[in-house]
């Protein structure tokens, strides 16, 4: 179908845009509006996975219009194995956060409704631009949504959360926008391709890989430029937080995956111990702070931050591993991982914070200590909590566990101790998530406000339904997702080794 | 040289100072015999010429190539056309922004057009100029109609004073222009600057290096380039908000003219001494505007440091000292004036009378109030602070593209780094809109006339069209300094 990836990008963001014009007094509507643009731009996701060809690991769906001649930028789209999966992601996590808002949101819901949406066309855009123009326009675009559903919905402490969540990515986009500029002055393209295929020297390369670490590191978030996201998600709105965890924190492991690895492979070939180390420090350290958090949402935020961790440790092991063995298999091995994480991550995450949502709305109330006993009084939203929890943990059946196996395994091959010190999040994540889910979940009903919970209703059942049934599928059966990713991996794992001296 | 005897028919470039001339005095003649009582003829009258004048620019004041008229003192040019058009639209667009509130402080006196259109005609004499006599005619006509306008409110103290300090700061830089320009002449013979071009080609003295250093002293001051910035807050903060808005838009452009004439044409040889100078400059001005711009509780005085912040770009642009870097600059000038145009205008639209709505604070809740201002401030404030869809996001790339080219690898990173501090108190505002609820103590809002809210509507729609599709603007730049 031509023009799908357009269409994708821009009927969100009309739909948003119309909702916007319809206003609080017409909410109703407006509201009605956002749920059917939503589900029409995941309706449109179907045909993209469907018509995806497999077998290559060429740009899919391309289009290509002039845009700005003077900068040979265009506007152009496509996708590959890497940023196919992370768009239907994108069109899937959009619609539970379009219910899950439905009649929780009194203020200013019309323009609640329209920032999700266009948000949802603008996540799309950076997933599917080939050119790297066209990728920043977006990429910096989708801040000034985020910076106004954290600051105009959030909790208490908003401005201070959504300021700092601003301007730390826009400090990371800057020199990523000064490095592709500069680049473009050296090769005269802005298209991703050409940028991967410019000869860089070794002094230009670490230049560019600093400056694009710079922004996508924090997009990630590494450790140590983590400390926007406990903040951001502590005081998003529900919506906000799922969103951010399920989909804004991909596009820090997409840019490594779509720019470092492949513009500056020798680069990133030096530099690998340093990524490699943040990460585990991520995986480690951030899964004991973690453990001590007294807010439900916090706590997910940081087990965020260790569960990213193996994306990047995922992306960057591939040097060691084809160092140690030669084996360019073993290397994809970490890529697969990394990418059924980000995806894995995106369902969980999202789920999670959409429980939270569920308890937060009854309650008024993130803080464990408020709760408990649950189970007793909403049981079968106890069984969602837990459902997601183990798979928070990694237990096999569900999705969290194929990604971070993978990524293990393939670490295995680099060095015995990158594994070890990965695998000790099998230990923390437990650690947290089941001793969250103990606190909140089971026990005896602690106090009044527990006792007079209501279980889950319609809408929010169908909400964590499906995403429970997503989480499980790609558990059981990941097969389909790594088959649409192996030509594009096999393809970056050549990139990401080859030199360019 | 050229003929002695002028005929009409050569004059056709001269359209648009010929037609402000004469709307000057019609408006001037007319506006005695109206009298007090019909002030609001003027500001309609005034609306019309320009309108006309505009038109009859088109028809016959375009040039396909450099024409040099008037013994060679004015040159006709496309980017020369192009900026007096912009310059039109822009002070059109600022004297509709101002209307109410001038009629709301009984200042709404038909000699504030008139000063308004010789501001004008000041700024097109600097745009046009091909001699040092031209240039600094220009720069006087503009800076004396400004200075009377910044007093304008005669009963306002602050306003005032911070024309007493624009005056005499203007002064100093007025002399050391002329004392700069004395120099050039002096070592050159020529006052043509197309002539000081080819006789600066050879090995410069100390002596023009002098004068070159009187003559970017005094284009920083006229830009409000740290460290010759110390007139802007204060004049910006102190004169009424519709003199502010005028003198924060329309002259960027004619002093943008003035660094390109005098520094890109006139001392084009000299690129290797003024360029060194400049950069030093745009350090200071980008870290001290944005820098001193976060602690500040007025949005007028703000702005004021926003405003030489973006002169730090803007000069950055000159600094790459290429075709590409000017293009740059000019874009971004122009770019900038459209945003400033909108920002003050919504301080004008925001206010009332007895309320200035120039403290931040005043604008707590703004979304509450009025949706369309708040909506319009938040694309200016993003615009500003150069995120994208926005056009001031392809200004900043602009400038960077053109230091890439030059290899001013410190620059780029400085002006990187300082934009995301300019960030901070962009969002403030957006901040303090959005996010905050209405003070009590805030006047309820008086909707401005349907013309004029529309006029803002399309000022920020233009900020957000010519940020999707940047192309048109960019090549028109690009082709003027080619």
């Amino acid at each position: 179908m031509h023009g799908l990836l357009s269409i994708l990008i821009w009927l969100p963001i009309v739909a948003g845009v119309l909702v916007l014009l319809l206003g609080d007094r017409n909410v109703g509507a407006g509201r009605w509006l956002a749920l059917l643009g939503s589900l029409a731009t995941l309706v449109l996701a179907v045909p993209l996975w469907s018509g995806f060809d497999p077998a290559t690991s060429a740009l899919q769906f391309p289009e290509k219009l002039a845009w700005i001649p003077r900068f040979s930028a265009f506007y152009a789209l496509g996708v590959d194995g890497i940023s196919m999966p992370l768009i239907v992601l994108t069109a899937f996590m959009t619609v539970p956060v379009v219910i899950a808002g439905w009649s929780v949101i009194e203020k200013r819901p019309a323009q609640y409704f329209a920032a999700f949406l266009i948000m949802e066309g603008l996540m799309i855009g950076v997933f599917s631009a080939t050119d790297a123009l066209l990728f920043y326009f977006f990429w910096e675009a989708m801040l000034i949504p985020m910076f106004l559903i954290i600051g105009i919905w959030g909790g208490p402490r908003r401005v201070y959360a959504t300021i700092k969540f601003f301007l730390y990515t826009f400090l990371g986009s800057v020199f990523m926008l000064t490095a592709l500029i500069y680049m473009y002055v050296k090769g005269g393209s802005y298209a991703i391709a050409d940028l991967q295929a410019l000869p860089l020297t070794i002094i230009e390369q670490r230049w560019i890989f600093v400056a694009f670490f710079l922004a996508f590191a924090v997009k990630v978030p590494m450790w140590p430029v983590h400390t926007w996201l406990p903040d951001a998600h502590v005081e998003a709105p529900t919506g906000g937080s799922v969103i951010l965890a399920a989909i804004m924190l991909k596009m820090g492991g997409y840019g490594f995956l779509r720019f470092s690895l492949p513009i500056s492979p020798d680069a990133s070939r030096e530099l690998d111990v340093l990524v490699i180390s943040l990460s585990l420090i991520a995986v480690v350290y951030i899964g004991f702070v973690a453990l001590v958090q007294q807010d439900m949402k916090k706590l997910i935020a940081y087990s965020s931050i260790a569960h990213m961790g193996f994306v990047t440790l995922g992306a960057f092991v591939i040097y060691e591993i084809v160092r140690r063995t030669g084996s360019v298999q073993g290397a994809g091995m970490g890529l697969d991982g990394a990418m059924v994480q980000m995806v894995s991550h995106g369902l969980i995450s999202g789920a999670l914070f959409l429980c939270v949502g569920v308890l937060y709305d009854r309650v008024h109330s993130r803080q464990i200590a408020d709760y408990g006993g649950v189970v007793n009084t909403m049981p079968v939203f106890a069984a969602f909590m837990v459902l997601f929890a183990l798979a928070n943990t990694g237990l096999p059946g569900t999705s969290g566990f194929v990604g971070e196996f993978l990524v293990i395994i393939a670490s295995f091959r680099a060095s015995f101790w990158y594994s070890f010190l990965a695998a000790v999040t099998l230990v923390l994540g437990a650690a947290y998530t089941l001793w969250l889910v103990k606190r909140v979940v089971f026990g005896p009903v602690t106090s009044p406000r527990v006792a007079a919970l209501k279980d889950l209703n319609g809408r929010e059942f169908v909400v964590l339904g499906v995403l429970a049934l997503a989480v499980l599928f790609v558990g059981v059966w990941p097969a389909p997702l790594l088959k649409v990713m192996q030509p594009t991996i096999h393809h970056l794992v050549s990139q990401a080794i080859a030199t360019k001296l | 040289m050229p003929e002695n005897l002028i005929s009409w028919s050569s004059l056709s470039p001269v359209t648009p100072e010929i037609c402000l001339v004469v709307a000057i005095c019609a408006i001037l003649l007319i506006d005695v015999f109206a009298g007090d009582k019909r002030a609001g003829l003027t500001s309609t009258l005034t609306l019309i010429a320009l309108a006309v004048s505009a038109a009859l620019t088109v028809r016959y004041g375009q040039v396909t190539e450099r024409v040099v008229l008037l013994d060679g003192m004015y040159v006709a040019d496309e980017l020369a056309f192009v900026l007096k058009l912009a310059a039109f639209l822009v002070v059109a667009v600022a004297l509709l922004y101002s209307r109410a509130y001038l009629l709301n402080r009984n200042i709404l006196r038909g000699e504030y057009y008139v000063l308004a259109l010789t501001a004008l005609l000041g700024i097109f004499v600097l745009v046009s100029a091909n001699s040092l006599l031209t240039v600094y005619l220009g720069v006087e006509l503009l800076a004396l109609s400004v200075y009377a306008m910044v007093a304008f409110d005669r009963d306002s103290g602050v306003a005032a004073e911070s024309a007493m300090k624009y005056f005499v700061l203007g002064a100093i830089a007025s002399g050391a222009l002329l004392y700069g320009m004395s120099l050039i002449y002096g070592l050159t013979g020529t006052l043509d600057l197309g002539q000081i071009a080819v006789r600066l080609n050879s090995p410069t003295s100390l002596g023009v290096i002098m004068g070159l250093v009187f003559i970017v002293v005094a284009v920083a001051f006229k830009l409000g380039a740290v460290p010759f910035h110390m007139w802007l807050p204060d004049v910006y903060e102190g004169a009424p908000t519709s003199v502010t808005l005028f003198i924060g838009t329309v002259p960027k452009i004619a002093y943008f003219a003035l660094a390109l004439r005098l520094l890109a044409q006139g001392l084009a040889g000299l690129t290797g001494e003024w360029t060194p100078m400049l950069s030093a400059l745009a350090v200071l001005t980008l870290v001290v505007g944005n820098v001193v711009a976060l602690v500040q509780t007025n949005l007028k005085r703000m702005l004021a440091y926003s405003t030489i912040a973006n002169v730090g770009f803007i000069v950055l642009g000159f600094v790459a000292g290429t075709a590409d870097g000017y293009a740059a600059a000019l874009y971004y000038t122009l770019v900038y004036v459209l945003v400033a145009l909108g920002s003050f205008g919504v301080i004008l639209l925001a206010s009332r009378k007895g309320f200035e709505a120039d403290k931040l604070d005043d604008y707590k809740g703004l979304h509450q109030r009025d949706p369309l201002l708040a909506f319009a401030m938040m694309l200016f404030m993003f615009s500003t602070a150069g995120v994208p869809p926005l056009v001031g996001f392809w200004a900043k790339l602009r400038i960077f593209q053109a230091l890439w080219e030059t290899h001013h690898l410190w620059l780029v990173i400085i002006a990187a780094a300082m934009s995301v501090v300019g960030a901070y108190y962009y969002l403030r505002v957006i901040k303090l809109m959005y996010f905050d609820d209405p003070e009590a103590q805030i006047p309820p809002a008086v909707r401005s006339t349907t013309g004029v809210r529309l006029a803002l509507g399309l000022n920020a729609a233009a900020v957000l069209v010519l940020g999707v599709l940047p192309a048109s603007l960019l090549n028109l730049c690009a082709r003027l300094i080619h």
